[in-house]
C-alpha cells in the first residue's frame, strides 16, 4: 500500500514515518510539508493512502481534499478532537487518529483502511436538494454543536482558518472555511458575493456601486460576482 | 508542574535508539520556532493566530509525555478561541519547562 504523509510539523512527519516502517505492507514514499507540495505530486503520481494533517497554514486539510479529483483513502491525523463531525462527511476519510500517534490505534486504522472500500463522493440532486429543505446548521463550538436558524444569519465572512457566522441575535467565530460552509447554506437565501463574504441576499438593505449594506455591515461585491448577485434580485 | 519526560517517546521508539535520537533533535529544531511564532502571534494580540500556536505546541506537549500540561493547553486553546487569555500564565509556564529540557537535550 503506497502512502504519503501532508504535516507541516518535522516531528510528526517523523513519526508517521517510524510507524509506518512498522508495517510490513506499507511503503511511505513521499513526506511534504504543506498541502501545495503534496497537490504537484498527486498530479502525477497515484497512491493508495493519504496520512493528512488538518491544520496547516495557508491550506486546510479539508481545503486540501476539495481540491483532489479523486482523493485515494485518507486517515486524517490532528491534534483536534473537535472536527471528527466534518471528517465524517468525507467518504474518503477512513479514520480519524488524535495525536500523539501510538501503535496500536495506528495499526488499526490502517487496517481498517485495507478494508474500507472509497467512494467518491458526488453531490447529487439528491443532496442539494435536502440541503434547500433544511432550516439550520449546526456549528461546532467549544465542543457544543449550536443550532443557528438559516433565516437569522445575515452575513458570513471569512477570517484565516475561521469564519465568522453574523446573526440578528449574535456572532459565531467557527472553525471552517467558506467553502465548506457554502455547501451547507441553502441557495434561495445566501449567494457568495466576494471571496471573504457570503450574505444572505433577502437581508439587503442597499447596493451602491460595488458594495452591499446588509443590517449594518458595507460588504464588498467582486466583479464576477455581481451578476448573479443581480439577477438573484426582484429588480423593477 | 509536570516535568518532560521521555514516556511516550520509550514507548515509541520500543528500542529504537537512532529514532530517539532522530525525534529528539527534531523537537529540539523546531520547539524553538514554535514558541518564537506563538510569542509574536500574542505581541500582535490576534486570538485566532495564537490558538492556531498552541494548538502546535500542544503536540510537543504530548510528545515530551505530559499528559496534564496537554489538557491545560487544551483549555486555553479553547478559551482563546473564545476570545480569551485565561490560561495563559500556566501556558507559558509548560513553554518555559518544555525549553529548559530541550535544551539540556
Amino acid at each position: 500500500m503506497k502512502c504519503i504523509v501532508v504535516d507541516d510539523e518535522s516531528a510528526s512527519r517523523a513519526i508517521i514515518s517510524h510507524l509506518c516502517s512498522q508495517i510490513d505492507y506499507l511503503e511511505l514514499i513521499a513526506e511534504f510539508p504543506n498541502a501545495m507540495e503534496a497537490f504537484k505530486y498527486l498530479n502525477k503520481n497515484k497512491v493508495d493512502l493519504i496520512f493528512l494533517d488538518i491544520h496547516m497554514p495557508d491550506f486546510t486539510g479539508f481545503d486540501f481534499i476539495d481540491t483532489l479529483k479523486s482523493p485515494p483513502k485518507i486517515i486524517l491525523t490532528t491534534s483536534d478532537r473537535d472536527l471528527a463531525i466534518e471528517a465524517f462527511e468525507y467518504d474518503c476519510i477512513v479514520d480519524y487518529l488524535v495525536k500523539p500517534l501510538e501503535l496500536p490505534r495506528f495499526e488499526r486504522a490502517i487496517q481498517r483502511a485495507v478494508k474500507t472500500e472509497s467512494v467518491p463522493k458526488v453531490n447529487t440532486p439528491d443532496t442539494k436538494e435536502k440541503k434547500d429543505e433544511k432550516k439550520e446548521l449546526y456549528v461546532n463550538i467549544d465542543r457544543r454543536l449550536i443550532k443557528i436558524d438559516f433565516e437569522k444569519i445575515f452575513l458570513i465572512e471569512a477570517k484565516g482558518d475561521y469564519i465568522l457566522i453574523k446573526t440578528s441575535e449574535k456572532n459565531y467565530t467557527v472553525h471552517s472555511t467558506l467553502k465548506k460552509i457554502e455547501e451547507k447554506l441553502p441557495d434561495h437565501l445566501f449567494l457568495k458575493i466576494h471571496r471573504s463574504y457570503i450574505i444572505n441576499f433577502t437581508r439587503i438593505i442597499d447596493i451602491e456601486d460595488n458594495s452591499v449594506l446588509i443590517e449594518k455591515d458595507v460588504v464588498p461585491i467582486s466583479r464576477s460576482n455581481r451578476p448573479e448577485l443581480m439577477r438573484r434580485l426582484n429588480l423593477l | 508542574m509536570e516535568k518532560p519526560n521521555f514516556l511516550y517517546i520509550d514507548n515509541l521508539c520500543s528500542g529504537d535508539k537512532a529514532f530517539k535520537a532522530r525525534l529528539l533533535q527534531i523537537v529540539k529544531e523546531e520547539l524553538p520556532d514554535e514558541i518564537q511564532k506563538y510569542r509574536e502571534s500574542v505581541l500582535s494580540n490576534n486570538l485566532p493566530n495564537i490558538a492556531a500556536c498552541v494548538h502546535k505546541l500542544k503536540h510537543k506537549i504530548s510528545i515530551l509525555g505530559m499528559e496534564e500540561n496537554y489538557h491545560m493547553a487544551e483549555r486555553f486553546e479553547e478559551n482563546l478561541k473564545s476570545g480569551s487569555y485565561k490560561g495563559r500564565g500556566e501556558f507559558e509556564a509548560i513553554l518555559q519547562v518544555m525549553t529548559d529540557f530541550v535544551e539540556e537535550l
